[in-house]
């Protein structure tokens, strides 16, 4: 029904109360992710058909405690509620509880009737409040709060239907406030709600406590807003806490009238034992870095089929398109730019759906808050949070998504420095060069059991994460930063995961990670294959008649000369050139312009400099034999210097060390950019990232040759 | 000899006591927030192997928290 207007309804609720659970709920797989206007937070957006037909839209803002905002995830909350003008301005809001903790659950729901917004307060985890022993007078509670009240089970989808019945029901905002606003800020409210024409004064009353969260306002307006806070003298925070006692003291008398039993806290026992075992001094130690080796163990056995697979499907794409299309610059730029490039983020669907599938999975038994309990001490000594652990960890898979989950670090310089030192984990990009590289160099032969290949390779990981933590703490010496932090969080009940949580987080994270960091690897692999492509002079064109001049004398198969034309027209491509003019550069690394192309390319991904290498030894045209031939032409490469292979142990450690190293990923800039809101994160890390490499390497080199 | 002002970080695993007051009114915002009133009761569950973080039981729930932030929460025994 297309002509009636769609609900717009939010979801707000604190964290572990299960709002995402009820999210996936009513809207199933019928969801996206977005950003907010204005904002760089992602906006979780869903749609759902009500029973009389009319379409909603239902967006799931982060899990807070209050209307007060503590960290960058929590002022959206703010920022959405508190704007009433705006085309996405809420109809309805819907507050989900925690029915074993409706006390602490009830003060953001007051919140929200006091901002006069029309709302609903559903009481969730139902069961767990049966198991607690609780018992609510549900229709006393509603008429007492003045607002409808609907018992759900969203793990086991029960009330859900009852739920959407009562949205298509109108919902009146509520018209006396359970918090009348002081009567010290009485005339700074007056004076707002006189310029700016705000609803109500709790609104008035929150634009003048919150500066930060009117970004929906006009510069001018909220200059206005400043200049009544001046006026006036208004200090925000300043009765925050008066507020949130006099809240819960409306809500303990609430709760008095309509409990009928209070919890038993004995429900709990199981969970307090498991938590004995899980915190153990020892025993969390030993499980908390098992289930890593799990994780490590997934994303490098386990994902390693699927990404044969699609790797082989996108080159048989590539092949036979290649034979289907006319020859010219169109089906070239297909065939070897645009397919390659789409492969190239597909390749990496697997590992990251396994990494955020077990991430889920950890944080959706309540088993993640653990984590950051036993590790924030640690973490701290490193000018980090426990909190860091969680973007460190999926730094490994890929620093995009990790990078974005840094936003619950409530402290602000905890944060820049997780987001600073996570691209320095290695990611699944960096795998495709460590095992080409470490294949050429390192011997594979096994010493007490263990292959020589497999411990350079864990050892460059490790190498990746001792960077990380030595950069985090010299960045805590550096930063001068006086901002309090601290550590307040729930440990939540264990329970058992809810599968469909942990499918649609999956499936999210992959979803937004092929579109967020897809169109930016996407269009720098077509601009390297137009700079490979194409190059001053006539060189390129007339590539074939050059090199059948050069080796007329020669007798070569037709693919041979093939080949030797493929290097031909690279090694005169603008990316040569480039590869040529940065060797001076280079040369004191051990590499020759023609890893000085591999380097250009790969700064757009990492992963590019296999296909890159593939290139340059022109194997191009017999790629689909797989490493083994791009492995035996490196080492078959001659050094014309000094006669012995190119790729000596030096050159390849000193390669090594550059890819753990370098900032090489524009989508992970593109990302810190976005989240810090300016360059200068971004291109600091670039310099330092890059002179780390750079060194290292140089050392590297200098030492072993 | 101590004064009956005591604070959170100065609880034993498996002592309870009373709210009466937090030191820092920042940190004291936030765990109000949370439920951590003046008033209330406050059980100290264990805490982490490394010493800090510490384990803490109030409205019924288990909130996780700094030492910095337990010896910002006054308690009478």
């Amino acid at each position: 029904m297309s002509s009636r207007k769609r609900l717009k309804i939010a979801l707000v609720g604190n964290p572990n109360s299960g709002k995402s659970s009820l999210f996936n709920c009513l809207t199933g797989l019928n969801q996206k992710v977005g950003n907010f206007p204005g904002v760089t937070v992602e906006k979780r957006v869903g749609y759902c058909t009500l029973p009389d037909g009319r379409n909603a839209e239902i967006v799931d803002l982060p899990g807070v405690y209050s209307i007060y905002p503590r960290s960058l995830d929590e002022r959206i909350v703010s920022q959405v509620l508190l704007d009433h003008r705006s085309p996405g301005t809420p109809d309805v809001v819907v507050v989900v509880a925690d029915a074993t903790n409706l006390k602490r659950s009830l003060l953001l729901l007051t919140q929200v009737i006091d901002l006069g917004l029309p709302a609903i307060l559903v009481l969730n985890m139902m069961d767990l409040a049966a198991r607690a022993g609780i018992s609510i007078d549900i229709g006393l509670l509603s008429s007492k709060l003045g607002v409808p009240v609907m018992p759900v089970n969203a793990r086991r989808g029960t009330g859900i239907n009852e739920l959407k019945t009562l949205l298509t029901q109108p919902v009146h905002a509520h018209e006396s406030p359970i918090f009348p606003i002081r009567e010290e800020v009485k005339a700074p409210v007056k004076a707002l709600r006189d310029t700016l024409g705000v609803d109500n004064d709790y609104e008035a009353y929150l634009f003048l406590e919150q500066p930060d969260s009117l970004v929906f306002l006009s510069p001018p307006d909220r200059d206005k807003v400043s200049a009544i806070r001046t006026k006036h003298d208004f200090f925000p925070g300043k009765f925050q806490g008066a507020e949130t006692i006099q809240r819960f003291g409306y809500i303990q008398n609430l709760l008095n009238a309509v409990t009928l039993k209070p919890a038993d806290d004995a429900w709990k026992h199981q969970s307090r034992a498991i938590d004995r075992i899980l915190t153990h001094r020892i025993w969390g130690y030993v499980i908390f870095f098992a289930i890593l080796a799990l994780i490590f163990q997934s994303i490098f056995a386990w994902a390693t089929v699927p990404m044969e697979l699609i790797d082989e499907l996108f080159a048989a794409m590539s092949g036979s398109l290649q034979q289907v299309l006319p020859a010219g610059p169109l089906s070239d730029l297909i065939t070897q730019g645009i397919i390659p490039g789409i492969g190239g983020i597909v390749i990496f669907v697997p590992q990251i759906a396994i990494l955020f599938g077990l991430i889920a999975i950890l944080e959706e038994t309540g088993y993640m808050s653990r984590v950051v309990f036993l590790m924030d001490k640690v973490m701290r000594k490193f000018g980090l949070n426990g909190k860091s652990v969680v973007p460190l960890i999926s730094g490994v898979a890929c620093a995009i998504p990790a990078i974005m989950s840094t936003r619950t670090i409530n402290n602000w310089k905890e944060r820049i420095i997780t987001i600073f030192v996570t691209p320095l984990m290695s990611c699944s990009a960096r795998l495709p060069v460590f095992t080409i590289l470490i294949a050429l160099i390192v011997p594979n032969q096994r010493v007490l059991g263990l292959s020589l290949q497999g411990i350079a390779l864990m050892g460059l990981y490790l190498l990746g994460f001792a960077m990380a933590i030595i950069s985090a703490w010299v960045m805590k010496k550096i930063i001068r930063m006086r901002e309090r932090s601290y550590l307040i969080m729930e440990l939540p009940t264990y329970r058992w995961p809810r599968w469909k949580n942990v499918g649609l987080t999956m499936v999210e994270k992959t979803r937004s990670f092929v579109f967020e960091a897809g169109k930016i690897i996407l269009a720098i692999s077509i601009v390297l294959w137009v700079l490979s492509s194409y190059g001053p002079g006539d060189k390129l064109t007339r590539a074939d008649e050059y090199v059948a001049q050069e080796t007329s004398t020669i007798s070569l198969t037709e693919e041979e000369l093939e080949d030797r034309v493929a290097a031909y027209k690279l090694e005169n491509s603008y990316a040569g050139v480039i590869g040529k003019s940065i060797e001076p550069v280079i040369r004191p690394l051990g590499y020759d312009w023609k890893i000085g192309i591999a380097l250009i390319t790969s700064f757009a991904a990492r992963e590019v400099f296999v296909g890159t290498m593939a290139t340059i030894y022109s194997i191009g045209s017999s790629a689909d034999e797989g490493d083994a031939t791009i492995r035996s032409r490196m080492r078959a490469e001659i050094n014309p210097e000094t006669g012995g292979p190119r790729f000596t142990p030096a050159v390849g450690f000193s390669l090594l060390i550059f890819y753990t190293f370098a900032m090489q990923c524009m989508s992970t800039l593109a990302v810190v950019y976005r989240e810090t809101g300016g360059w200068k994160w971004p291109l600091l890390q670039l310099v330092y990232m890059t002179g780390l490499a750079y060194i290292s390497s140089l050392v590297v080199y200098q030492l072993m040759s | 000899m101590r004064g009956n002002v005591r604070n959170v970080a100065e609880m034993k695993p498996g002592e309870v006591g009373v709210i009466s007051g937090f030191e820092d009114q920042h940190i004291g915002v936030k765990l109000m927030e949370m439920g951590c009133l003046p008033g209330s009761t406050i059980r100290y569950n264990f805490k982490a192997p490394l010493g800090d973080p510490i384990c803490v039981s109030i409205l019924g729930y288990d909130l996780s928290i700094r030492l910095e932030e337990a010896a910002a929460i006054s308690i009478i025994s």
